[in-house]
């Protein structure tokens, strides 16, 4: 029989989860997943499958949460880094093409 | 109305009539009617001396199943290393500085959390490592529970720091010996004249730190394996930056 909790639980579930995909910001979106990852345990949890609540906490609150935000730094150190390359050579400092300086660099 | 909500409005009504049609026919929850899980249920704690018959299964009655998803972590974290290593042409990029290298935070408050933390995270991730065999948990959980320490560390302190405490060498050594010591593990039965990853130690009593006899010894490999594992992934994600800290 399902009980009030799980009922509570399944429908925070179905709201979470609306939410993570409603969420537009990348950054966001990871710490709204991470939440999202924690009810999903509790469900699991009281659906008496603490085993599995507990690979989904670290794997749901903690692990995909990480993966996410380290590849969103990656992503924008790489942004960065053609950003920089590209307004060095927009400037057209003649024998600068080589080894393109950062704009905030040369100032 | 644009046609994309009317279309919208159609499928929407179609999920909601055949998800309702067919969560009517849900048996209800707890609901079971395998003869396995009942049979594994009454013998297992008597069997293997383990209180947590889900790592019975998965460790023992289903051993090969998880050697096997041991094996898919392992080359999933070596696709990832392999697939953002330092490329040829990307050398050039070394010598420039693109953005500041990441200092320790200033923050107080996050440094005497991370303290804090540190050592609770160690001593649980061990504890759920050891406990696989007694309570929920495991090698695996047990596992991403320990690398969150190395985290925790790369987030509130110096590289170095982190470098000291992960050093490379001992991170994928770890993976290694972990994924390998599942399979002497398993190969151990082979010695005794067993079946490939029987349970042939000392079962222990049930309920104690020591039983489940291998269960306990699989959760140990799984364990380090795991935890290297994640650190590995994430020393992967950080290495640029580790390296132009340490410089």
């Amino acid at each position: 029989m399902i009980g009030a909790v799980q009922v509570l639980l399944l429908l925070l579930v179905a709201f979470g989860s609306m939410q993570v995909v409603r969420t537009r910001d990348p950054l966001n979106q990871a710490i709204a997943v991470s939440l999202y990852g924690l009810v999903l345990a509790l469900v699991f949890f009281v659906f008496q499958a603490p085993d599995v609540a507990l690979s989904q906490i670290v794997v749901g609150a903690v692990a995909l949460p990480l993966m996410i935000v380290l590849t969103l730094l990656k992503v924008k150190r790489n942004d960065q880094a053609r950003a920089a390359e590209e307004r060095a050579q927009a400037d057209g400092v003649e024998g600068d093409a080589q080894t393109p300086q950062p704009a905030e660099a040369r100032e | 109305m644009k046609a994309r909500m009317i279309l919208f409005a159609l499928g929407a009504a179609g999920l909601a009539t055949v998800t309702i049609a067919g969560a009517r026919g849900i048996p209800p929850a707890g609901a079971y009617h395998g003869a396995y899980g009942e049979v594994l249920n009454a013998v297992a704690v008597g069997e293997r001396k383990a209180t947590d018959v889900v790592s019975a299964v998965n460790f023992d009655y289903r051993g090969l199943d998880t050697l096997g998803e041991e094996f898919i972590l392992f080359a999933s974290v070596i696709a990832v290393s392999a697939i953002l290593r330092k490329q040829e042409d990307e050398e050039e990029d070394e010598s420039e500085d693109h953005w500041e290298p990441r200092k320790a935070p200033d923050s107080d408050a996050v440094r005497v959390l991370a303290v804090m933390l540190v050592p609770l995270m160690v001593c649980f991730g061990i504890y759920m490592v050891t406990s696989g065999a007694v309570s929920p948990g495991g090698g695996f959980q047990g596992g991403v529970v320990l690398a969150t320490a190395p985290l925790l560390v790369y987030l509130c302190a110096h590289a170095k720091s982190y470098l000291r405490i992960a050093p490379p060498p001992l991170v994928k050594g770890g993976e290694a010996v972990g994924a390998a010591g599942y399979a002497l593990v398993g190969i151990l039965g082979l010695f005794a004249g067993k079946a490939f990853l029987e349970n042939v130690v000392p079962l222990g009593s049930a309920g104690e730190a020591w039983s489940g006899g291998t269960i306990f010894l699989l959760n140990l490999t799984v364990g380090v394996a795991v935890a290297a594992g994640f650190v590995e992934l994430l020393s992967v994600f950080v290495e640029e930056v580790l390296r132009k800290e340490t410089k």
